[in-house]
């Protein structure tokens, strides 16, 4: 590296050092500890390349196959570290390209910066080539987004797209820098962003709000617990453990708060939603008291609004002030972050135990278990289910790893049957429902944290649609377990197909290829499972693997997925079949 | 709070960055909500922008796009009024042909009771600006309209509250 120091001004202690917009990019990465980066080189962003190239010691540049795998497995390292994921692209296509997860990463809150090049700034405008207006097109789907075409204004720009992406509510950012800025020269300087005079990152938590929610805690006869991904992001796993214990609720989760307590705990009562438990989805609407925790009422969640715990009355504790009365209207809403609230409230919340109440849940699991989870756990049939196959990870896993699913059928059987003993463990694109996500997620997941066991579960339909990145497995030697779940269909939409439009399998039959072998062609082992009894040592074998390991299982054709909450009806007429 | 759709106007205060009309204007066009009017302009705070925007709809649904609006990190504070709770005005400019100021002595009379004001006379045209409420402005379209517009254009509402707003408060305590 070829760069001279210089002092700035005499009364100034501070060094900056003059160099390129390209390489300040760089420096700002480095400076935000950012120590891996998935993206894609082009034209307008060659420049920060070059600088890649030059700081690979420091830096890893992950080279995806595409520009959405890149955001996607940006997106699997934030979710399993709960640090910013970091995807670089160039202009035009490649930065289009990204839209996806990006979308993804606001819908879930998820942190995440993306940089794209742009074409020079005397161009801007002019239609030049892979000129694409990418500032105005992610505008609805960041948190921030900002175009750059002065090289001085890298470095306060890259701050505060870091800290936005990370602080308060996450979500992603989009830095757009031109050309010119890339070349341009300037004495560089880094200063953290520390906070914006228009943003609060977290807004104040009232001591009323706390107090009335503790009241209405304390008085309730038949509490019910819905938490989401907030006490992941704000690391408030233990504080909600201290909360729901000490008051003895019984707690269920939405798809994105799976795993922020252990699935064995005793006051875990599962997930709610169109094909989450039975138990939580029905007492819902029996409740008295719903404490929602880090949630947004999604309409997944809900159902029907109109007849949803109208009986109760309801606490939000919510980060995000215009999610208060979104969707439900809150009788007490506690704004603040979720962790500082429920240690605050801890204190003020008595000591219960709820047995009666628990007695439903436990009695509606019964039910559920006899009519929906033993046969898909424990099928008898001759086809494999998909839940078997979670099972088998399960026992074999001793739930220890992180999973990562795509967006179908398999990502509900994996959602509700994955078993986890450590948060920040399932991985899945909740509120966008992106096809896709899974196995590109899965690389980035595994990189963050290559001690962990991670696996990939995907449908033969979503896993079709990112399968390029076994490319990126292959080159980075990312040890992912890729779990494809084969039912040669589309298989949510098939069943939506069957149960509401009379069969009418309208290009949902997929006719596959030999995924055995394309694995194989991208070097990795992989293995094809079509009975029952092979699947026990082929997990076997796959868990067992220190390299990357894709596994496919045939299972059955027309496998439904139940419970599940048809389209507009209430959470309480959720169907068992 | 009423369920039925009313005017509401929605002052925003923001920092004057690029991007962000556009960024407001989304969150009104992904709720498929028409926006009536829209005025941007510097605010009593140098440095900071105001949006004034006017739209017809719930006062339900207007908590929710403030809470929207709010949420925008460049955004530092947005309120929403009734009708009775601000002043507003609004202006707008009447070309005409400079003849009929001779040959329609009625023009006179009602530039004079509508309280409009000749802005410009020329040998060929003359202009009329008026400023005051939509119905005023109306009105004084349908008089003049008679007569032949060559041009006609109106502002977006600009509005102050009768209530105090406070910015400065707050940017002041953003300072400390």
């Amino acid at each position: 590296m070829d760069t001279k120091t210089i002092k700035k001004e005499a009364k100034s202690n501070e060094t900056t050092q003059r160099i390129s917009g390209s390489e300040a990019v760089v420096r700002c990465l480095l400076e935000e500890g950012v120590k891996v980066l998935y993206g894609y080189p082009g034209g307008a962003i060659m420049p920060v390349y070059d600088e890649l190239y030059k700081y690979q010691g420091k830096i890893h540049h992950v080279l995806a196959r595409h520009e959405q795998g890149a955001t996607h497995a940006a997106q699997g390292y934030a979710r399993i570290s709960g640090e910013v994921g970091v995807a670089i692209a160039t202009s035009g296509p490649g930065a289009t390209n990204l839209i996806t997860g990006i979308a993804d990463a606001q819908i879930d809150s998820t942190p995440m910066v993306c940089i794209t090049g742009q074409v020079g700034s005397h161009l801007l405008g002019s239609d030049a080539f892979q000129e694409t207006d990418i500032v105005g097109i992610s505008t609805p789907v960041t948190k921030w987004n900002c175009q750059v075409t002065k090289a001085s204004d890298i470095p306060a720009v890259l701050a505060k797209a870091f800290y936005i992406a990370k602080s308060g509510r996450p979500g992603p950012v989009l830095v757009d820098i031109t050309k010119d800025a890339q070349f341009e020269e300037f004495d560089f300087n880094y200063k953290k962003c520390t906070g914006i005079r228009s943003y609060t990152a977290v807004p104040k938590t009232e001591k009323a709000s706390v107090e009335a929610a503790a009241k209405l805690i304390n008085a309730a006869k038949k509490p019910l617990v819905v938490w989401g991904q907030g006490v992941i992001l704000s690391e408030a796993e233990e504080a909600f453990k201290a909360v729901i214990e000490k008051a003895g609720i019984p707690s269920a989760w939405t798809i994105l708060g799976a795993s922020a307590i252990p699935t064995s705990h005793p006051l875990n009562v599962g997930m709610v939603g169109m094909h989450g438990n039975y138990a939580p989805n029905v007492l819902t609407n029996e409740c008295d008291l719903l404490i929602a925790v880090g949630m947004r009422f999604d309409d997944r969640v809900t159902g029907n609004l109109a007849t949803y715990a109208k009986q109760a009355k309801v606490i939000h504790f919510e980060i995000d002030p215009a999610e208060i009365n979104k969707n439900v209207k809150a009788d007490v809403a506690v704004l603040g972050d979720a962790k500082a609230s429920l240690e605050t409230i801890l204190p003020l919340i008595n000591e219960n135990s709820h047995t009666e109440w628990h007695q439903k849940f436990k009695d509606l699991y019964a039910i559920e278990y006899e009519k929906v989870i033993k046969n898909d756990l424990y099928p008898t049939k001759e086809g494999l289910t998909m839940g078997e196959v979670l099972n088998q990870i399960n026992i074999q896993s001793k739930g220890e790893a992180a999973i990562v699913s795509d967006v179908g059928q398999h990502q509900m059987i994996a959602c509700r049957y994955a078993e986890f003993n450590q948060t920040k463990s399932n991985i899945t694109s909740g509120g966008l429902g992106t096809m896709g996500f899974g196995l590109p997620a899965a690389i980035g997941a595994k990189m963050a944290k290559p001690e962990r066991e991670v696996v990939s579960i995907s449908g033969d339909g979503g896993y079709q649609m990112t399968i390029q990145e076994l490319g990126t497995i292959f080159q980075q030697k990312a040890a992912v377990k890729v779990v494809v779940l084969n039912n040669d269909f589309l298989g949510m939409v098939r069943q939506w197909q069957q149960l509401f439009f009379d069969k009418r399998y309208a290009s949902t039959e997929m006719v596959n290829p030999n995924f055995v072998a394309i694995a194989e062609g991208y070097y990795i082992r992989a293995r094809k499972v079509t009975t029952r009894e092979e699947l026990v040592e082929a997990v076997a074998e796959m868990m067992a693997s220190k390299e990357a390991y894709f596994l496919e299982v045939c299972v059955e054709k027309e496998d439904n997925v139940f419970p599940m909450i048809p389209t507009g009806a209430s959470v309480s007429d959720i169907r068992l079949e | 709070m009423s369920a039925d759709k009313q005017l509401f106007t929605v002052s925003v205060y923001t920092e004057n960055n690029i991007g962000l009309l556009n960024r407001i204007s989304a969150i009104f066009q992904r709720r498929h909500i028409n926006i009536e009017s829209l005025n941007t302009s510097p605010s009593e705070i140098e440095s900071v922008s105001r949006f004034t925007i006017v739209v017809n709809m719930t006062e339900e649904n207007i908590k929710k796009i403030i809470g929207q609006i709010e949420k925008q990190v460049e955004v530092i504070k947005a309120y929403y009024h009734t009708e009775e709770e601000i002043i507003y005005q609004e202006s707008c400019i009447f070309k005409m042909k400079s003849g009929l100021l001779f040959d329609e002595r009625q023009i006179q009379n009602i530039i004079k009771e509508s309280n409009a004001r000749i802005v410009t006379v020329n040998r060929d045209f003359f202009v009329i600006e008026k400023s005051g409420r939509k119905e005023e402005l109306e009105l004084l379209y349908r008089e003049l309209s008679v007569f032949g517009i060559m041009q006609f254009t109106r502002s977006g509402r600009i509005a102050v509250s009768k209530e105090e707003m406070k910015i400065s408060t707050m940017l002041e305590a953003f300072q400390d």
